[in-house]
C-alpha cells in the first residue's frame, strides 16, 4: 500500500507477571512479535483463535491493561510514537472501541445521553442535535435517544456504538467481534454499518475469528497464532484453494472452512508459558526444519503481504 | 431409535408462541440440521427435543415414550458457551469425568492435553473448554445429541477437529445427531438433511 499508516504497531508484545508460590513470580508472555498496520478508510481484519492474542492487542491500544501487564516494543499514531499517557489522552477521542455488546453501556443512562458525552465542550441542545443528525445517519429513530440500552437490539446496539465513535471524530475504530451469532442478513447491515464508516475516513481495526465476516468486510487481513503475527494478506487471496496465500496456518485455516475441505490440522494452539523458542507454528507445520525449531522467523515481505515464515515465497 | 416432536406449540410467555404445531423426528444414525435466522426458535426447538423445556401442546417422545425424568438423559444438550456449562469450582478433569469415563484415546483425538487436566475452566480458552464439554457428552448411555451452535465461538480448525471426532463416534455409536446453526455452509457439510425453520 502507498499511503503511509495511520496507525503501527511493531515488535509488540505483553507480559504479564504471575505469582506462582508464595512469592515467587513468573512473566508469562502472552503476546509476541505482534505487527500490524492500519490505514486511513480500509479495514484491517485480525483473524485468530481465543487465545492468540487479538483481544489484548485491542486493550493494549487504549492502554486498558491490568496493572500487572508490561508492553514490549512500539506503537506509532500518525508517524509519532505513542506512550502510555498519550494512549490515555487518544482513547475515546482519535481511538475508540465498540465493544461486543450493549452490557459495555450504562443501562441506567438514556442512549442518547450516553452517545453526547463524546462531544464535551457543547450545550445540551447542540448535542442532542448533533446525536440525533448521527441516528438518522445510520437509520437509528429518533425515539431510539429516549431507549434505554436494555431496549436495543443487536444491531441497534452496534449502530448506536458506532454513532458514538463517529461523533468522537474517532480516527481509528477498534471493533471486538462485531459479528458472532448473526444470521445473513445481520451480517449483511454490519458490513454496510462498518463500510460506511471506513468510507467516512476511518480506519477500522477489525477483531473476530469469524473467516467469513473478515472475507466480505475487510481489505487486509492479520492472522494471529499464539500472540504473534503469521501473515498479513491482503483479502482476495483468501479464497478458493489458498494457493496465494503464504503461510501454512493460513492455508490449514482455509482447508478447515466447512464449505472447502473441512480438514483439520492435528494438535492445539500452543499456551502461554508453553511457547518454546522458534517458530510457533512448527509443531503442527509439515514443512519444518531444523531452523523453524532453532529460531523465530522474522516478518518478511512475500508477495504484496508479510510473512512470518522461513519458507514462504 | 426414533426422537419424535408431534405438533408441539411453544411460547415463553402467555400470548406469544414461537413455535406453532412443529412437526420434527429424527432417528438413530442421522445428522439433521436446524437453520433458521436469529429469533425463530432454533434454540428453544432444541431444548424441548432434549426435554429442558415442556412444550404448551404436543409431545415430544423417544421410541413413543415420553423423556423420562431423572438419571442420565438420552438426550444431551451442547450449547455454544462452554464457560457457562461447566463448574468453575471444579477442575478440568473432574468435569471432564462428571458422567462417564472418556477412553484415553478419544481424550488425545479430541486434542486436550495432559496438562488442562489440572486446571480451572477460568484458565483455559472457549474452544479449549468445548472439547471436554463435547466429549463429556458422548457417552454410550447418549443416544443423539443436540449441538446448539456448538463451534460458533471457535476456530475452524478447532471446529473441523472437533467435529470429525463427533462424526467419527456417531458413526461407530449409531448415534443420531441434530445440528442448530444458522451457518449455511457447516450444516450443508455436515447433515444427510436439513430442516429450515421459517415464520410461524
Amino acid at each position: 500500500m502507498n499511503s503511509k499508516p495511520i496507525f503501527q504497531v511493531e515488535n509488540f508484545g505483553v507480559s504479564f507477571s504471575q505469582y506462582v508460590k508464595g512469592i515467587e513470580r513468573r512473566e508469562l508472555h502472552v503476546i509476541t512479535n505482534l505487527d500490524i498496520n492500519l490505514y486511513k478508510g480500509k479495514i484491517l481484519a485480525v483473524l485468530g483463535s481465543s487465545g492468540s492474542g487479538k483481544s489484548l492487542l485491542a486493550h493494549a491500544i487504549l492502554g486498558i491493561l491490568p496493572y500487572n501487564a508490561s508492553i514490549y516494543g512500539k506503537m506509532y499514531f500518525k508517524g509519532q510514537e505513542i506512550s502510555q499517557k498519550d494512549r490515555e489522552a487518544l482513547r475515546g477521542h482519535a481511538i475508540s472501541l465498540i465493544p461486543q455488546s450493549v452490557n459495555y453501556l450504562d443501562p441506567l443512562i438514556k442512549v442518547g445521553k450516553q452517545v453526547g458525552f463524546s462531544l464535551r465542550q457543547k450545550s445540551e441542545a447542540e448535542k442532542k442535535q448533533l446525536v440525533l443528525q448521527q441516528f438518522a445517519k445510520y437509520g437509528l429513530a429518533p425515539e431510539v435517544y429516549d431507549y434505554y440500552p436494555h431496549q436495543l437490539s443487536g444491531g441497534m446496539a452496534r449502530r448506536v456504538l458506532l454513532s458514538t465513535a463517529l461523533l468522537a471524530e474517532s480516527e481509528i475504530i477498534i471493533a471486538d467481534e462485531p459479528t458472532p451469532g448473526l444470521d445473513e442478513q445481520s451480517l449483511k447491515e454490519v458490513l454496510a454499518d462498518f463500510r460506511k464508516t471506513t468510507d467516512e475516513g476511518c480506519a477500522v481495526l477489525m477483531i473476530t475469528h469469524d473467516i467469513n465476516a473478515a472475507r466480505t468486510i475487510a481489505d487486509q487481513i492479520a492472522v494471529f497464532y499464539a500472540g504473534s503475527t503469521l501473515e498479513i494478506a491482503n483479502v482476495e487471496e483468501m479464497t478458493g484453494d489458498g494457493s496465494k496465500l503464504r503461510h501454512p496456518y493460513t492455508k490449514a485455516l482455509l482447508r478447515a472452512m466447512p464449505d472447502t475441505e473441512f480438514v483439520p490440522v492435528e494438535g492445539t494452539q500452543p499456551m502461554p508459558g508453553e511457547m518454546t523458542k522458534g517458530c510457533l507454528f512448527s509443531d503442527r507445520c509439515a514443512y519444518k526444519t531444523e531452523q523453524c525449531l532453532a529460531e523465530t522467523p522474522p516478518l518478511r515481505d512475500v508477495r504484496g503481504g508479510k510473512v512470518r515464515c522461513f519458507h514462504a515465497s | 431409535m426414533l426422537l419424535k416432536a408431534d405438533a408441539v406449540t411453544f411460547g415463553y410467555t402467555k400470548d406469544k408462541t414461537i413455535l406453532k404445531n412443529i412437526d420434527f423426528q429424527i432417528e438413530s444414525g442421522e445428522i439433521v440440521g436446524i437453520t433458521a435466522p436469529s429469533g425463530f426458535g432454533k434454540s428453544t426447538l432444541g431444548k424441548l427435543l432434549a426435554g429442558y423445556l415442556q412444550p404448551n401442546t404436543g409431545t415430544v417422545t423417544l421410541d413413543g415414550k415420553p423423556l423420562k425424568k431423572g438419571g442420565y438423559n438420552p438426550v444431551q444438550l451442547i450449547f455454544q458457551h462452554p464457560e457457562k456449562n461447566v463448574d468453575p469450582k471444579w477442575k478440568m478433569k473432574k468435569v471432564l469425568r462428571e458422567a462417564w469415563n472418556p477412553p484415553q484415546e478419544m481424550i488425545e483425538e479430541m486434542g486436550i492435553r495432559e496438562s488442562w487436566m489440572n486446571r480451572w475452566p477460568s484458565e483455559l480458552s472457549g474452544g479449549e473448554l468445548q472439547r471436554f464439554c463435547v466429549l463429556r457428552a458422548l457417552s454410550p448411555e447418549t443416544k443423539f445429541l443436540i449441538a446448539d451452535e456448538m463451534t460458533t465461538m471457535l476456530d475452524v480448525i478447532t471446529q473441523a477437529q472437533i467435529w470429525q471426532v463427533v462424526k467419527k463416534y456417531a458413526r461407530l455409536h449409531n448415534m443420531g445427531i441434530i445440528v442448530i446453526s444458522h451457518e449455511k455452509a457447516l450444516v450443508e457439510r455436515l447433515c444427510t438433511r436439513v430442516v429450515y425453520l421459517d415464520n410461524n
